[in-house]
């Protein structure tokens, strides 16, 4: 027998068997289900779904489509992993910091913060804050404002809403901003390569950001107006807050636990990002003259953070995924509706299941591909 | 030379192993889920993670209500002894998968008979075992006194996956009431919720109402609502396909309704033998072959009304005795003013 062969006889094998047993399952599921009467289809996805999401970012109720259920619950789970991806960076930074901070007081606290949380698993976290901080709140009639105007219930967080007039015009002055700065930024290297001088870019592009959208409703074509949420009688012991924005507890427990727990994570990449780097470096920048500033900026953190980045996107792609807990606590993600009620009054277990994992695939591929593109972005460029 | 041997040795033992699960699947002509029953020894019947009347679990594991005793019925028919069950708790969401993929055989889980229910999914209705109707719970100091003072903005808990959630919708539409649902998996999620004051009103069909009221921390601070805005046909459930075994299931639970038609209890059923009603007689297994049709013996039917008792003897323990619903409503014989009226067994 020629090496050729024996090279790749094992890989066709292999295929087969792969091809083999995915034939299998299919055609097993599909004998199964039609020996008990069961058809498979995507067609209910276009039927009515003649039930109501608690929460929603875009216009549904029940006599909207399945699809669009899938829809509603695929835009909370985003907004879930979103918002939990924010406040765990930040959290992160600020924590994995204050672990290498020389006040043994701040050091400490962030270790043991660090060690709690991460150590009790994430579904007792989210049923913590849901059923036991969020739960012991008070009932809407006797709340004391927050801030002033807003409202933290028993059913939810009440917020000013706004009303925006014109809102495409603030867009496109926060766009054209942020245009000017990056070709503000252009310039400013041109010139300090040219003469050594350094612009304020910073300051500068601050000052853009702020000036342009406000001259926007100085001048009267953007209109804002503010309304605020105002306690509404139901019936005599019952309260709700009318008008404004409202936020449910279950999402307030969600990204709280979420963004805590995997906090936690992202401190202990910033640390090791941080301690990767060795001493000399920073001694060496100190010895040609750089700020302690200009150290972090432009020799500790470019450095660090090609450490941080591939640990830092597994945690991302973690919290996206753990955000499926969230059927737990009746927040309406991709899971609890569509996975969840959708499933339960169609009765298409391997349709829906099957979209689901395929949407969660695509999410979490989606998060890798774009960290990926930071991380190959900031990597060292071997010339 | 010897790796790719193995290769094809391995690849040969899988393809065989591949078509053996192959003809594993799939039912055959006679009952299978009664032969597998038979052999496993048990009935695997599906019921409520705890719904006090219907299927609850006490501290030591014994389910008990009478949802329970449709499978105790079912194992008395077909094993001979009634405990010869296994539950399995099962949410909302759970019981139809793990009905269709075989995981149980029986569901008897407080379930609303519905066409899309019974046509679509592969599953079959094989009777009712309680006539309900969905209705809303509120707390007594709320002033709601009827469903007419609910106001938009309104609150409402309940079990996702569950006919509940579209009655409700099209409740609160033809009012043209705005309303927010809280939906949770499990309903002591949901009387936890309503309990702490995250909804104003908690709605589910008015049984189970009546029965986690029991399951709160000041029972008699909430109240149920007198409208019902649904009909809910409660029964057991089994898989398409198996008809024998549907008939089994269906013949248990209408043997318990019409004993009580006949007056024939679990203390008095063994003298009844000697009676001179015929329908009696074959209800006890006196007279007539009726268990053959299914494949069991002539004393199905009397073991089930001496082990789990007469659909009354029921009620009267899980639903009346335990103070859930005292009056039976609809769920009396028709003979008596109710709507229970069963096929006669001959």
């Amino acid at each position: 027998m020629s090496n050729n062969l024996k090279r790749v006889l094992p890989q066709i094998i292999t295929l087969l068997l792969i091809v083999l047993i995915f034939g299998f399952f299919t055609i097993n599921a599909q004998m199964n289900m039609s020996n008990r009467g069961i058809d498979f289809g995507y067609g209910f996805l276009g039927q009515e779904s003649s039930f109501d999401v608690q929460f929603s970012l875009i216009e549904y109720d029940g006599s909207h489509s399945y699809a669009r259920a899938y829809l509603v619950g695929l835009l909370n789970t985003i907004l879930v992993s979103v918002l939990g991806i924010i406040f765990c960076t930040i959290i992160g930074i600020v924590v994995g910091i204050a672990r290498l901070s020389p006040n043994y007081l701040i050091r400490t606290t962030a270790a043991w913060y660090v060690e709690f949380f991460r150590n009790v698993p994430l579904l007792l976290q989210i049923f913590f804050w849901y059923y036991a901080a969020l739960r012991a709140l008070p009932l809407p009639e006797n709340t004391e404002p927050l801030f002033g105007v807003t409202y933290l219930t028993v059913k939810g967080y009440y917020m000013p809403g706004f009303i925006w007039e014109n809102f495409n015009v603030l867009i496109y002055s926060i766009l054209a901003a942020i245009i000017s700065i990056v070709f503000i930024r252009l310039y400013a290297k041109k010139i300090q390569e040219e003469q050594g001088k350094q612009l304020p870019v910073f300051l500068i592009s601050l000052g853009l950001l702020i000036i342009l959208p406000v001259l926007t409703i100085i001048t009267g074509i953007v209109q804002l107006e503010v309304e605020l949420p105002v306690l509404k009688q139901l019936s005599k012991t019952s309260f709700i807050y009318e008008g404004g924005v409202s936020v449910p507890p279950e999402l307030i427990a969600l990204v709280l636990a979420l963004s805590l727990y995997t906090a936690t994570f992202v401190a202990e990449c910033v640390r090791a990002g941080i301690q990767g780097i060795s001493k000399g470096q920073k001694e060496a920048a100190a010895s040609v003259g750089l700020t302690p500033n200009q150290i972090l900026k432009l020799v500790v953190m470019p450095q660090a953070l090609r450490i941080i980045i591939p640990p830092t996107t597994n945690q991302y792609l973690n919290l996206t995924k753990n955000s499926s807990l969230a059927a737990a606590i009746a927040y309406p993600d991709l899971v609890l509706v569509f996975a969840g009620t959708a499933l339960m009054q169609t009765g298409r277990a391997i349709e829906i299941v099957s979209i689901t994992m395929l949407t969660y695939l695509t999410l979490s591929l989606s998060i890798s591909v774009l960290m990926n593109w930071y991380n190959k972005k900031i990597a060292i460029k071997e010339k | 030379m010897l790796k790719i041997v193995r290769n094809f040795v391995l690849f040969f033992s899988a393809a065989i192993l591949l078509a053996a699960c192959q003809q594993g699947g799939g039912s055959g002509k006679k009952s299978k889920t009664l032969d597998n029953t038979k052999k496993a020894g048990f009935v695997k019947c599906g019921v409520s993670q705890g719904l006090p009347g219907f299927s609850n679990a006490d501290a030591s594991g014994n389910w008990t209500g009478i949802d329970v005793d449709v499978c105790r019925a079912v194992a008395a028919a077909v094993l001979g002894d009634s405990e010869k069950v296994k539950y399995f708790p099962l949410s909302a969401k759970e019981r139809f998968t793990a009905l269709t993929s075989g995981e149980i055989d029986v569901l008897s889980r407080n379930t609303t008979w519905t066409l899309s229910r019974d046509a679509d999914i592969g599953l079959t209705f094989v009777g009712v075992n309680f006539y309900d109707g969905q209705g809303f719970m509120v707390r007594k100091n709320s002033g709601i006194n009827s469903t007419s003072d609910f106001k938009s903005g309104i609150s409402a808990c309940t079990n996702i996956g569950t006919t509940t959630e579209l009655n409700m919708r099209d409740f609160f539409n033809s009012k043209g009431i705005k309303y927010e649902p809280v939906a949770f998996e499990k309903a002591d999620e949901v009387v936890a919720a309503y309990d702490a004051g995250r909804c104003d009103t908690y709605t589910t069909d008015k049984s189970g109402l009546a029965a986690q009221r029991t399951k709160m921390k000041n029972p008699d601070e909430h109240k149920v609502l007198p409208e019902t805005i649904s009909k809910e046909p409660l029964g057991p459930v089994v898989r398409q396909g198996d008809s024998v075994w549907e008939d089994i299931v269906r013949w248990s639970l209408n043997t318990m309704i019409e004993a009580e038609e006949y007056g024939i209890t679990s203390s008095n059923a063994e003298s009844m033998k000697t009676s001179e009603n015929p329908a009696i007689k074959r209800l006890v297994g006196a007279e007539g072959e009726l268990g053959a049709a299914f494949g069991l013996d002539n004393d199905w039917s009397l073991r089930i009304i001496q082990q789990v008792g007469n659909y009354g003897e029921s009620y009267k323990k899980h639903i009346a005795d335990t103070g859930i619903l005292p009056k039976r409503g609809p769920n009396q014989l028709w003979t008596k003013g109710g709507i229970l009226y069963v096929p006669p067994a001959r």
